[in-house]
């Protein structure tokens, strides 16, 4: 078994490339667990679809105001300078290019920088709420997921199989064990676990890494 | 000009059956949970309104509100962009038997059609769902070197709505980010109902706080004690 990074370690990555003061967006779920990694210093403006720009942590339990939730229907809280809106508004800054950061996860990510995070196929009740609207709307679209499905096979292909989410839209994917930009339609490794070879990074990524002169390590605390 | 009704019963009168609804909220957050259940007070006295399409982010949660509506069989289909929940009983059930429709559409595309059906705009382009099976059979077209996705507006017959403060001419405010879909489907429905939690006179809400113009509002109903439906949830309520 690989050594990989855990969710967490994942996400901490993540966080180290959002900005001091950049408005993001968090899918839900996995995603949300980046605003808890921000580096000492920086905080960001966090949006959530449902209409809040500047929302915090979680009320303590029992002091939830069920008015005041984020799109993953959790309770949060207000940081000074907050501002509700309606949905329009709020999807006006999604896809008006208004956001810096959108992170999500994903089923598959692919080379040309397609993304499939919403249907694992016909089967059950399909849900897509505003992941088809956020992968076109901020500057940068950053997925966090394994590099690998639980059954080992590649997450970063080289067309997805399942239903896109978007087509051309990942500009950069944290996995457990790398750093990869989608430029040109390629995948272009920037760091790796350092003690991960590359072939063996390559042989479990599904289309062809592009290899730059210098590649990092990829380090994180233990979390 | 005053477009306080009596009571619940009096807000939700002539709804009649195969009608479009809008209902607003996000999740529990702004759900008319008071005019739902009234309306289905309505359905289970007389057997109408029943054939319902209900338009909502979502597609009800445990037992209560739209839940509710689902389960006492009075909607036929729902246009949503996320029919999950805690607790998606009522719809899952009746979706996999193949007793409810379902349209579904990306949140800021579900938005932003009941903004165009309110504004007057027919059809509009979104980048959102290019290259998606929830484009298929949709028109596109290339602007300045991007591709994007036709879509059209959604209007309404009656929109059911709750607002924090309503004047009697119809102005209204919202609590926290209760407003979300709840100002666009004031304006794209023929006929929209609202429950206030508290009706104030004309000039009692300063006109720089108003969200919703009276305009876009045509009943008013006072319900001072509004329930939340997430707060309902976890009490394990159910409207049956």
């Amino acid at each position: 078994m690989m050594d990989r990074l855990s969710n967490a370690q994942i996400a901490w990555r993540a966080a180290q490339d959002i900005e001091n003061e950049a408005y993001v967006n968090l899918g839900i779920g996995f995603p949300e667990m980046v605003a808890k990694f921000q580096p000492p210093g920086r905080q960001a403006i966090f949006h959530t679809e449902n209409g809040i720009l500047n929302f915090g942590e979680a009320p303590t339990p029992g002091e939830e105001d069920w008015d005041l939730i984020n799109a993953g229907k959790k309770a949060v809280t207000l940081r000074p300078g907050a501002a509700f809106f309606n949905h329009a508004e709020s999807f006006a800054m999604v896809r008006g290019g208004h956001l810096d950061v959108a992170i999500l996860g994903a089923y598959e990510v692919a080379e040309n920088g397609d993304l499939a995070n919403w249907s694992t196929g016909p089967k059950g009740v399909p849900a897509v709420g505003g992941a088809m609207d956020l992968v076109h709307g901020a500057r940068r679209v950053a997925v966090i997921t394994d590099h690998v499905t639980k059954d080992g096979k590649p997450k970063l292909v080289k067309r997805c199989s399942l239903p896109l989410t978007g087509v051309g839209c990942v500009t950069r994917v944290y996995t457990s064990l790398a750093v990869i930009d989608i430029e040109q339609g390629r995948f272009v490794l920037r760091e790796k676990l350092p003690g991960l070879s590359v072939d063996d990074l390559q042989a479990v990524t599904g289309a062809e890494l592009v290899l730059p002169e210098t590649i990092g390590d990829l380090v994180t605390p233990e979390l | 000009m005053d477009k306080t009704v009596p009571d619940l019963a009096a807000a939700v009168a002539g709804i009649e059956d195969g009608m479009v609804l809008m209902i607003g909220g996000f999740g529990g957050s702004g759900a008319p949970i008071e005019l739902i259940h009234a309306l289905i007070d309505r359905f289970r006295a007389t057997g109408s309104p029943g054939n319902l399409t209900v338009v909502n982010n979502n597609a009800g949660n445990g037992r209560i509100g739209i839940a509710a509506m689902i389960d006492a069989g009075m909607v036929a289909k729902m246009v949503c962009s996320f029919p999950r929940s805690a607790d998606p009983r009522a719809f899952t059930e009746k979706y996999l038997k193949g007793e409810i429709g379902l349209e579904l559409v990306p949140q800021g595309t579900l938005a932003e059609r009941i903004r165009a059906g309110g504004a007057g705009i027919p059809a509009f382009y979104t980048p959102t769902s290019y290259g998606t099976d929830l484009a298929a059979g949709k028109p596109v077209a290339e602007f300045d070197g991007r591709m994007y996705v036709q879509e059209r507006w959604l209007k309404a017959d009656v929109a059911l709505l709750k607002a924090e403060l309503a004047d009697r001419q119809g102005n209204l405010t919202y609590r926290k980010a209760g407003r979300n879909f709840s100002p666009l489907m004031a304006a794209a429905a023929t006929l929209t109902i609202v429950q206030a939690t508290k009706v104030v006179e004309p000039g009692e809400i300063d006109p720089e706080q108003v969200i919703t113009p009276g305009l876009f509002v045509d009943r008013i109903v006072e319900v001072a004690e509004a329930r939340q439906e997430e707060a309902l949830m976890r009490q394990g309520a159910a409207y049956q």
